[in-house]
Formats: structure tokens, C-alpha cells, sequence
């Protein structure tokens, strides 16, 4: 049987999909449901005097409105942050209470305050209009830069600041600073994006009177994680009695990681009415209240020698929290980010310093590469910046400076297992035609046009993460991932995975997998997820750790099925257990003719004895039946790396920036389906280049978000992008027994500094920030005539 | 969306007749649906417009291309009659919004919509266009009125716009990345003896830029044109684009449309 694992075998959801057959959470419709409209803040931050639901309450088909006091008075739980960090001084961090429904203050525009619950949406909201709020206006807080000179938002947290936090030897870095020929500095903003998923969230929440159990219907890339939270800090309802569903979900991209007010609210108050309730956000409160990504301003040093080999790396970062510290809301900034930050190469010396700050805006959290994306734009700009200094060529810097030999330990924390950089560099320029660079950009010039190219090198950390490792940090759960693998009496194959699909193919994927180890079609197998009745309890789906680890889950439980297997065959066949292999779904006794099929060996497990004989296919010991579950805990992150290098040409006269190449060679480690890491990489890429070029959130002084809506927050479009060039060069993790590597963030992370280098270069080296809009590059082209005609 | 009564008219008279102080034309909805449902605008009475044949159809004669009000952005930009007579035209019914846009909005509640930054108001001035209504003829120099704003009395319902053919024409935009409505366009037209150079997207209302219409009539090259110093006063500043920055892709796009000419 030829292997499925590397072919591009068609996506098995593709079918629903594309048919219209997907049963998103906004398609569920419960018996005698209601609907809930969420009465929002208007304004950033202000205190509650007042709030009066008597008008609201005689609206037609209002069924009940329930406010803050309410869902103080039931003691339900906040919103929680899932890593604590402390800081440099050994304190720990500062988070403020973030009620589902706020009772006395509101911190951002779009925090609840109370739901209106009616039989239809229409009088839903309708209601909610007459709900009064008195608010106590206060002023916002809500510049990154600005926020620990800014009003105290949460009583008792001085400065707005969670904490203060250093990973790195200060002392040492110093030293190699004054040993340093150069120093390289770079201030720059990391954007606020709104991670933009097309499904808007929603919920249905229902109530079983009967079994007292309450029934959750969300958007969520993490069931398990979000019924823990529920009930171990929101006290909804105990876990055995709270099931979470995350049906079909249409991307996620880190903002479905959180459990949300809305979850809380609905699920509490499902109960309350005995009713179901039914939430759709519409897509403006979308880009209000899911989390946001990124927000950091940073300044970084690059301490370097003459001939360019870095010695000493400070990083000076205050990351933005938004309102609340949410789940991934306190590492993204810190583990996530600050070991990555020294990037791919060897720089004795580091740290990372980063103070997160509370301000009046939606929280911060993990968007796709969480931290990651931060760390490389910081050394990667910092590094292209050198080669500009030193006058070095910017790839053969890069190469001056990678590690040679592997496993390499990276100056931080990292210990990576597997990688050749300077193979990816090399075939990222040829694939780039780097060598003819000079001449396009000739022809730009005659043209009129400036033409630049950048280079990005990143490794990342992802494949989240060994449990021992992060929970010395401060995680405050394990990250081991959870598989079970049932066989039917009649030989089919369910695998039930604690990992989620929104988007990530893992029907396809995880049966390629498990076809593989068992010898069973593919067409037999079916991967189950996303609901807490059915699978053992799993973590979910963000870091890109999928693969690595609820992947691997899937290989174990499936040795563990093929190692029952064997017992079974040699006790029917009469053999030793030893001699017995397993091939292509096939257990033969070797050196003999001697064989049973798996499907055979799973009916037998199942009808365990013969008519008319008193006799069992099962060894003494064995059970009957044929399912096997594994928790597999990573021994180490992986650590996909690659070179990415693009290709601008800017109109000086509109400032208009064509990204006319764009090239990727990254290193997945093994590819189970490269159909869908292409796919991966596309998305990856365009969220990454929209960072660059188009994707920005932007608040007022007053806290108002100006971008919230398409009208002004700009998604890029397919007009947007060339033809992506994608390569790979593999080397496999020596860390998982599939030797893959997670490739779900690569694209984000890699691209806005490989754009923006790119964009900096056409520029004759100013700097711009993040987006490269036509009229901040019109400006520096402005400048830059300027300046050469100075110089002439 | 707050309840309002659904009415279709069969002809103008009609519709005039149902139109009060608190009701609308409906035609291609694009503006008046996303305001109702947004809450922005409310009406006791849609009157639709779209089933009235006359309001629907292209006419070229020699000297000019007469198109009904309800006649759909695809209808303009598939015509090959408009193609032919006014390529530019056609080109810029192809360039608004999108396929879902252009199957759906019409010429004439674009035109009596009067979005400060819609791409038909640009063709109206420079092509020195004829608004017909029931009631009259408005040339489209007085036509537009201010932002949202137009000589259009309540009741009054445009019937087709009569645009004259150029000699030459051109409508080149620079597009808001979001939205991709005209940040600014720029709408050049050479008829016999002048030169309009309408702008959209840069003021609060459509104008005939008088100093590049001049230079261009002059002579009708972009180099009379280039590095005009235009005044940013009056023009629009948003996140998008600073009114200095505008009152440049007003020069540059007029370059462009002359050079595309």
C-alpha cells in the first residue's frame, strides 16, 4: 500500500464546504430558542452610576434582561489570564477582575453590560436600545507609548503596567556592548490588527432541566480549554455537567482561543430562563470586542563587529494588553516572543525587557504567530538595517551569523533540535533569482519606479509545548494534546482528537496519518473533534501544534492499537507475540504464510469466541474491544525556519507599493499533505503581507476604534498579492516520531519584515512603519528626492 | 431595520405620486438598505423604482449616450455601444465596487446619492452631462449641490442621464485600500474647444478643477500640467489621506487620464 503521508490527497471537508453543508454554530437552531443582543459601552472608560432596564423590560417579546449585578449576585467568574508572569523585580503580575457583564466600570468601547434576551432577534434589539445607561465619563488611556504616564485604569495597578518583565543577562549584554564595534538601533511600532476571521463568533446556549445540563454551541478552537475555564473560574456550571461544542468554524486565527463574555453570559443565563439562547455577533461588534494582535512599540539594539559578527542583542518592548489580561494575553509578549526575538542566529548576549501595559482598548492576545511575528520583524529589521551600516550584503550577513551545528541552543531559552539555514538561504535566492536583482531594478528606475528587495531569516517556536516546560513558566495548564483511536467490530476507524479544525484540514490530514499506521483506506477513517461529549478531554488548536503534538497522539494511540494487534494475531494463529509484524494493515507471522487482516483482527476483538468451541482470540490479560487512547506531552517545541525574500516596486508619485515577487522556502520538517501546507502558507502569507501594507487598528484619543468597519480597516484582496514562489528544504524534528514541524504561522510571521526590508530598501533606507500606506511612502519619496538632489 | 411599507411603481407618475417627507427611491439599494440597517435613516415608505422599463436602457445617437436612471453599473460597463462612443465611461462603471455592487446599483441613485467620493458624479461633470428628471433638465454643473446634496426637489425623480461623447476621455482613481471607494478621481475630457477635469474623492462635492481645465485646454498634454501646485484648502483629510496628499493624486491622476487619453 503506498503511503499517504507527503501526497496531496483532496480534503475530505472540502465537499461540505464548498456545497454550502457546513454546520457552523450560527446554523444550529434550538426548539423554543431566544436571542440575545449584548447592550455594549459606548465609550472607553467610565464609571456605571445608573443603569435602568424598566423601558427596556416592556418592549415586545422580551423575555428577561440581565445586567452585571445579576451575574455578580450568582457569582459567576470573570474572563481569566491563563500564564502568569512575573517580573524582573520577582513580583507577580497585575490583572484587574474582567466580569462577563461589567457592573460598576466599563474599560473599552464594546464591553458588556447587559444582555437583552427576547423571542426574536429583532425585538432583541429593538429592547436593547432602550436600555439606559448612565455612564460617568473618564478619560481613555490608549496610546501603547503613552500608557504608564496615563490615568490609572484598574484600581491598585500603578502605571497601567501588569509587569515588567526580563528574560536575558542585562549585565552581559552590557559587556558586549562595549566590546562592540557598532551598534545598530531600530525603533519601531508593531501594528494592531484585528485577527478578522471570516465567521463572526456566535453561540447557542441551551439548558437541559432534566439532566441539569447545560449545553454550549461556540466558536471556539479549544472545546476542552473553554468548559475548563467555564467551570473552574466562571462557575457556570461543574465540567461533567457543561458540554462545549465547537462545530465547523470558519477560521479562528487565535481569536476563538478565548472563552468570551458572551459564552459565559449565555450559558449562565440559558439556565436562568430554561431556554435556549442564540448569539451572532454581527461583524462591527467583531471588530470591537474579539481579541486584537500584536500593539508593541519596541527599541532594539544590535551590538556588532566590523566584519559584521553580532555580539549583543537589547530589546526594550512595551506590549499593549488592551483592557483585560486574557488567556494568551500575558505570554504572547513574553515566552512567546522573547526568546524568538534574537532570531536565527548565534549573538552570545540578549535580553528582552517587556513592560505590558493596561490601556481603554479590546484585549490583546495570540493572533496567528502571537509574539513570533514581533520577535522576527524586531531582528529582522534590525539586522537588514546592519547590513545596510556595514555595507554588507544582506544574505551574506544573515549566513555570517547562523548557527552551523545542530541541536543549537539559542541565546534565550530555545534549544533547537534540527534545521539547515544556510540551505534555505541558498535556495531562497535562487528560487528569487536574487543574482538578478540589480537589473530589475534598472528597469524600474527607467521607469521611473523605485524597486527594493528584502530578506527575512526566522526561526520560530511552536508545536505548544512540553508540559513541564510551560508550567515552570507560569502556564497554568499542561499542553499535551489527547487522541483516541476506536476501531468498529466491522473494521472502520474513528479517531477522536483533542485538537480543532477551523480551517486547518485535519479530517484530511490526521487520516492520511492514521491510514498509515493502520493500513486501513482512508475512505474508513474519520476524525472526530470539536465536542467535549465525545472525545477525552484535549487542548485544541493554536500554535500551530496540531500536528506536532495532537498528531503524534494520533501515531501513539495507533502503535498502541497495532501493539494489541500483534498480541491477538499470535495468540488465533498460534505464534509468539514477537514474531508477529505488522505491514500495510497485514499482521503476518514471519517466516510463515501465516497472516490476519486488522480488519479481522478488530472483529475478532469484538466477538471475542467461535460456536461450538469454547475459545477466545484474546490473550490472557487483554480486554475485549479495540481502542486505544494516547496523551502524548512533547519533549520540545519545533522549530520550523526558513528565508523569505520580496520584491517591491513603489510609485514615487503615489506612493503606491506593488509587491511584484514574493518568495518562501521554509523548512516544515516532513509534509503530511503539501496541498494543504501550500494552502497554510497562502494564508499565512497574506495575513502577514496585509500587516505590512494594509491591516491597521487604530483608535482616537478617545478610545473610539476609527477602523471598525471594511470601510476603513483594510483586508487585503487577492488583486493584492503576486503569485506566490513557495519552496521548502526539509529537515526533520528529531523530537516527535514523525519529524514534522508546525507551518500554520510561518507565513505571518516571516512577511512583514521580509515586505517592509523590502519596502525600506526601495526607500534608500528610511524608515516607515507598519502599514506601508501610499501616503507615509509618498512622503518618503518626497524626502528621498529631496535628499538625492542635496547630494547632487 | 425599522418596518416601512414596500412600494412598486409602474411608472414616474407613480412613483412621484407615493413619494412624501418621510420615503425613498429605492433603485439598486446600495446606499439606502446598509443606512436603514445600520439605523442611519429611516422611511415609512420605500418607493421602488426598478420596474419601470423607461427608467432602464442605453441610447447613443451622434453626439451623445443617454442612459436611464435605473440601469445597472453592468449594464454600462457590458454595453458596447458605450464602449465605442465613451470607452472611459464604460471602463468606469467596471471599476465600481464589486460584481455584487455592479449587479445591483444603478447610474441614477449613484448620481442622486451624490457620495463625495462615487465615481458617476466625475463622468457627469466632465462629460458635461443632461440629468433628465420628471419634471426637467438639470445641466450637471448645477446639478451637484454640496456633500450628499443635489438640486434635486423632493418627489423629483431622475429619469436618465445624457451624457455628451468627448473627443477624447479618460477616468483614472486612486482607490481607498479598504473601501476602494476614490480617495481621488479624476475625470478628463476633451470636448471640441475645452477640457473638463472633473474630480471626485478630494472635496466634499464633485468640481470642475478650473486651473488644470485651463492649462489642458492650452494644450492637452500632461507636461502642462505637471507639478501644479494645487490649493488643499478645501480638501477632504481622513486616516486614508491628508488633503496635501490628495491635492498631489489630484495632479497625478489627471496626468494619467490625459496621458491615458
Amino acid at each position: 500500500m503506498a503511503s499517504l503521508v507527503g501526497s496531496r490527497v483532496e480534503r475530505k471537508e472540502d465537499k461540505r464546504f464548498l456545497t454550502g453543508k457546513g454546520r457552523y454554530t450560527a446554523d444550529i437552531n434550538l426548539a423554543n430558542q431566544t436571542y440575545a443582543i449584548f447592550v455594549r459601552s459606548p465609550h472607553a472608560r467610565a464609571s456605571i452610576k445608573k443603569l435602568n432596564i424598566d423601558k427596556a423590560l416592556k418592549s415586545s417579546g422580551v423575555v428577561s434582561i440581565l445586567t452585571g449585578k445579576e451575574i455578580a449576585d450568582d457569582k459567576i467568574g470573570g474572563l481569566i489570564a491563563g500564564w502568569a508572569i512575573r517580573s524582573e523585580d520577582g513580583t507577580e503580575m497585575k490583572c484587574p477582575g474582567n466580569p462577563p457583564l461589567a457592573k460598576d466600570n466599563v474599560n473599552f468601547v464594546g464591553d458588556p453590560v447587559a444582555v437583552v434576551i427576547a423571542e426574536s432577534l429583532a425585538e432583541a434589539k429593538e429592547a436593547a436600545e432602550k436600555v439606559e445607561v448612565d455612564y460617568k465619563v473618564l478619560k481613555a488611556v490608549t496610546s501603547t507609548a503613552d500608557a504608564m504616564n496615563g490615568d490609572t485604569i484598574h484600581e491598585g495597578i500603578d502605571k497601567n503596567l501588569c509587569f515588567d518583565w526580563l528574560l536575558g543577562d542585562r549585565q552581559k549584554v552590557k559587556e558586549a556592548f562595549d566590546k562592540a564595534d557598532k551598534v545598530i538601533s531600530i525603533d519601531i511600532i508593531n501594528n494592531r490588527l484585528i485577527p478578522n476571521a471570516m465567521e463572526p463568533r456566535a453561540c447557542v446556549a441551551d439548558y437541559n432541566a432534566a439532566s441539569e445540563e447545560i449545553t454550549l454551541y461556540t466558536t471556539s478552537q479549544n472545546p476542552h480549554l473553554s468548559r475548563l475555564i467555564m467551570s473552574a473560574f466562571g462557575n457556570v456550571a461543574p465540567e461533567h455537567k457543561l458540554r462545549v461544542v465547537a462545530p465547523d468554524v470558519g477560521g479562528g486565527f487565535g481569536s476563538k482561543i478565548n472563552v468570551y463574555n458572551e459564552d459565559i453570559v449565555c450559558s449562565w443565563a440559558a439556565k436562568k430562563i430554561n431556554r435556549a439562547i442564540k448569539w451572532v455577533a454581527e461583524r462591527s461588534e467583531s471588530f470591537l470586542t474579539d481579541i486584537h494582535g500584536r500593539d508593541h512599540v519596541t527599541h532594539a539594539e544590535l551590538a556588532v563587529t566590523k566584519d559584521g559578527k553580532f555580539l549583543g542583542f537589547k530589546n526594550e518592548t512595551i506590549a499593549n494588553l488592551g483592557a483585560y489580561a486574557r488567556v494568551f494575553g500575558t505570554v504572547t509578549p513574553t515566552y512567546l516572543f522573547g526568546p524568538c526575538a534574537t532570531g536565527v542566529y548565534e549573538i552570545p548576549a540578549a535580553y528582552t525587557n517587556v513592560k505590558a501595559v493596561y490601556t481603554n482598548t479590546a484585549p490583546v492576545d495570540a493572533y496567528r504567530g502571537a509574539g513570533r511575528p514581533e520577535a522576527t520583524y524586531t531582528i529582522e529589521r534590525l539586522v537588514e538595517k546592519a547590513s545596510m551600516e556595514l555595507g554588507i550584503d544582506k544574505t551574506e550577513l544573515r549566513i555570517k551569523n547562523f548557527p552551523t551545528a545542530f541541536p543549537f541552543k539559542q541565546t534565550l531559552v530555545h534549544t533547537v533540535d534540527s534545521g539547515d539555514y544556510v540551505a534555505g538561504m541558498e535556495k531562497a535566492k535562487q528560487m528569487a533569482d536574487y543574482k538578478g536583482f540589480d537589473a530589475r531594478r534598472k528597469e524600474s528606475e527607467a521607469k521611473g519606479k523605485l524597486r527594493g528587495i528584502g530578506v527575512t531569516s526566522y526561526f520560530e517556536a511552536c508545536g505548544i509545548a512540553p508540559s513541564a516546560a510551560v508550567m515552570s513558566l507560569g502556564c497554568g495548564v499542561g499542553l499535551w494534546e489527547s487522541a483516541e483511536v476506536r476501531f468498529n467490530p466491522t473494521g472502520q476507524v474513528t479517531v477522536y482528537t483533542g485538537s480543532h479544525s477551523h480551517g486547518q484540514s485535519h479530517q484530511t490530514t490526521f487520516a492520511q496519518i492514521a491510514a498509515d499506521e493502520l493500513g486501513v483506506p482512508i475512505e474508513n477513517i474519520d476524525i472526530v473533534h470539536g465536542d467535549t461529549d465525545k472525545g477525552t478531554f484535549g487542548m485544541g488548536t493554536y500554535g500551530s501544534r496540531s500536528l506536532a503534538v495532537g498528531g503524534i497522539a494520533i501515531v501513539n494511540a495507533c502503535k498502541k492499537i497495532v501493539e494489541k494487534g500483534k498480541r491477538v494475531t499470535a495468540k488465533m494463529l498460534e505464534a509468539n507475540p514477537e514474531d508477529v509484524e505488522f505491514k500495510d494493515g497485514e499482521f503476518i507471522v514471519s517466516k510463515s504464510n501465516k497472516k490476519k487482516t486488522i480488519g479481522e483482527v478488530a472483529f475478532a476483538c469484538y466477538l471475542p469466541g467461535v460456536r461450538d468451541e469454547m475459545k477466545s482470540p484474546l490473550p490472557e490479560g487483554d480486554e475485549p474491544g479495540l481502542k486505544e487512547t494516547s496523551f502524548y506531552d512533547p519533549s520540545n517545541f519545533s522549530f520550523p525556519a526558513g528565508t523569505h525574500i520580496a520584491e517591491v516596486e513603489i510609485d514615487p508619485e503615489t506612493g503606491h507599493v506593488k509587491l511584484e515577487k514574493y518568495t518562501a522556502c521554509d523548512d516544515f520538517g516532513r509534509i503530511i499533505n503539501p496541498m494543504v501546507v501550500e494552502g497554510q502558507v497562502h494564508g499565512g502569507l497574506a495575513q502577514g503581507i496585509g500587516q505590512a501594507l494594509y491591516e491597521n487598528a487604530e483608535y482616537d484619543e478617545t478610545g473610539q476604534l476609527m477602523t471598525g468597519s471594511y470601510m476603513d480597516y483594510t483586508m487585503p484582496r487577492a488583486d493584492n498579492f503576486p503569485e506566490f514562489n513557495i519552496g521548502y528544504t526539509c529537515t526533520h524534528a528529531t523530537t516527535n516520531p514523525l519529524g514534522v514541524k508546525g507551518c500554520g504561522e510561518a507565513g505571518a510571521i516571516a512577511a512583514p519584515p521580509t515586505v517592509m526590508n523590502a519596502v525600506i530598501d526601495a526607500l534608500g533606507g528610511q524608515e516607515v512603519t507598519m502599514p506601508a500606506t501610499a501616503e507615509k511612502v509618498w512622503k518618503a519619496c518626497k524626502n528621498l528626492k529631496k535628499s538625492n538632489a542635496k547630494a547632487a | 431595520m425599522k418596518d416601512f411599507n414596500y412600494h412598486s411603481a409602474k411608472d414616474s407618475k407613480e412613483a412621484s405620486k407615493l413619494a412624501s417627507s418621510s420615503s425613498a427611491f429605492l433603485a439598486g439599494g446600495m446606499t439606502t438598505i446598509p443606512s436603514m440597517k445600520l439605523g442611519l435613516a429611516t422611511y415609512k415608505d420605500l418607493i421602488d423604482i426598478k420596474n419601470i422599463k423607461k427608467l432602464s436602457g442605453i441610447k447613443v445617437s451622434g453626439k451623445s449616450v443617454t442612459i436611464g436612471a435605473a440601469t445597472k453599473h453592468v449594464e454600462v460597463s457590458n454595453s458596447k455601444d458605450v464602449k465605442k462612443a465613451i470607452p472611459s465611461l464604460s471602463s468606469l462603471a467596471e471599476g465600481i465596487g464589486d460584481p455584487q455592487v455592479r449587479n445591483r446599483g444603478t447610474i441614477g441613485g449613484s448620481i442622486a446619492n451624490n457620495d463625495p467620493s462615487a465615481d458617476y458624479p466625475s463622468a457627469c461633470i466632465a462629460l458635461n452631462a443632461t440629468i433628465h428628471t420628471n419634471e426637467r433638465k438639470i445641466e450637471a454643473a448645477k446639478f451637484f449641490k454640496g456633500m450628499f446634496e443635489t438640486a434635486l426637489k423632493k418627489g423629483e425623480l431622475i429619469e436618465a442621464i445624457e451624457f455628451q461623447i468627448p473627443e477624447k476621455s479618460s477616468y483614472q482613481k486612486h482607490p481607498n485600500p479598504a473601501s476602494r471607494y476614490a480617495i481621488v478621481g479624476v475625470y478628463v475630457a476633451k470636448h471640441k474647444g475645452d477640457v473638463n477635469v472633473a474630480v471626485t474623492g478630494a472635496k466634499s462635492c464633485v468640481y470642475n478643477d478650473k486651473e488644470m481645465s485651463k492649462a489642458l485646454t492650452g494644450n492637452f498634454s500632461s507636461s502642462s500640467i505637471d507639478g501644479m501646485d494645487l490649493d488643499s484648502s478645501e480638501m477632504n483629510s481622513d486616516m486614508h489621506a491628508s488633503a496635501d496628499f490628495r491635492a498631489s493624486l489630484v495632479v497625478t491622476q489627471a496626468k494619467k487620464a490625459v496621458d491615458a487619453c
